[in-house]
């Protein structure tokens, strides 16, 4: 090699990703919203199991934990609650089409009818829970 | 319409500095002119020294790649008109090690790509004399829309999951073993499976979905990401009731 030459060696430069990363973008920000809105869908899991166990353990514990749910504080909770999960359902609904690909024959069935589907899964769900708890 | 615009582009010149700095050009505006023609522009009328990567100018070979105002985009197909006032802020691709100026590494993609063999895998190869590997209409649109992958990079510079994870196989990857897997003449499906299961594969993604939002060929590699995740869950699951019938 001439002399004159000398190889080239790159010093690549990398840079570090910021902790708050999930600012850059509404969509970066709607993410880790839709994951963190995860503990409250435990949370309401839990809720129901609880409410079962007092089912269970008779009119008198069930009439304690339904005034528990009736004060002001747990009231204003579970409507934080309630956003939380609409918009962590609403969210992976919107999700459904893109992991689902539906074929009837050799035609693919638009998203929008695919996520027409959940809502109506969705929908007949909500309609039975309610026909139980309010018949 | 202004006569001229700002560009703030994100210098690397390893020789002379440690960190990345902005230097400010100013460009003439013309309404017909994409980024791609502002950094022509400057390359060779101002600063013959910035570097970038560029080919075709018609969105086809996928070397333009670049942060524009904090999105990533094809300079060739982004015009300057859509970015008034200014400045325009030009980086390279987030999420690659940048060797100088607006280029950066893409060996990392280019090893995973090899991984998952991208091309047509045949257990038995026929003769030519038997002929072509015939396919259907439908069987092409199949895998039509994983084949207008052009490897830009852009899904990786948008995917969080790629910086934070830089061992995630990442979207065009995987977007491309699908490709391949829903091809009717290939049958290497079991093989690239193995390399797509593992940790840093299919299950490293958490669905952002925005490798599918900036994707200039609309190939949607997170939709290809969750078919995946489903069929391999199936998979399992088969697997799980029939001992011996899985992957």
């Amino acid at each position: 090699m001439n002399p004159a030459y000398r190889r080239h060696h790159p010093k690549w430069h990398r840079a570090r990703m910021p902790i708050f990363w999930w600012l850059r973008k509404w969509s970066y920000f709607r993410f880790i919203a839709r994951e963190l809105t995860s503990l409250f869908v435990a949370y309401a899991a839990v809720l129901l199991l609880v409410e079962l166990r007092a089912v269970g353990a008779g009119p008198e514990a069930l009439a304690r934990f339904t005034a528990w749910l009736r004060s002001p504080p747990v009231v204003a909770l579970h409507v934080v609650v309630l956003l939380a999960l609409l918009f962590h359902t609403l969210t992976w609904l919107h999700l459904a089409p893109r992991a689902m690909v539906v074929r009837l024959g050799s035609r693919r069935v638009p998203d929008v009818a695919v996520l027409m589907g959940h809502y109506g899964g969705w929908l007949a769900a909500s309609g039975l829970v309610a026909w139980v708890l309010l018949r | 319409m202004p006569e001229t615009l700002v560009l703030e582009v994100r210098r690397y010149r390893p020789e002379e500095e440690a960190e990345p700095t902005w230097q400010r050009y100013q460009v003439p505006f013309r309404r017909e002119w994409m980024v791609l023609d502002a950094l022509n522009h400057i390359k060779d009328h101002l600063d013959g020294s910035l570097s970038f990567r560029w080919s075709c100018r018609m969105g086809v070979c996928g070397s333009c790649g670049m942060m524009v105002n904090g999105d990533p985009v094809l300079t060739c197909a982004t015009y300057l008109e859509t970015l008034l006032p200014g400045p325009v802020r030009v980086e390279p691709l987030r999420g690659f090690p940048v060797i100088r100026d607006l280029v950066g590494a893409l060996t990392d993609f280019l090893v995973k790509l090899r991984r998952v063999q991208p091309w047509i895998v045949r257990e038995t190869e026929s003769p030519p004399a038997q002929g072509e590997y015939r396919q259907t209409p439908d069987e092409l649109a199949a895998y039509r829309s994983y084949a207008q992958c052009i490897n830009c990079m852009l899904c990786y510079s948008a995917c969080p999951i790629y910086e934070l994870e830089p061992g995630f196989l990442g979207p065009a990857v995987i977007a491309l073993a699908q490709r391949y897997n829903l091809d009717s003449r290939d049958q290497g499906r079991e093989a690239r499976m193995e390399v797509l299961s593992e940790h840093d594969g299919i299950w490293a993604c958490t669905l952002v979905g925005e490798c599918s939002t900036v994707c200039p060929k609309h190939v949607d590699p997170a939709g290809a990401i969750q078919r995946y995740k489903l069929e391999a869950a199936a998979a399992w699951a088969k697997a799980l009731l029939r001992p011996g019938s899985g992957p």
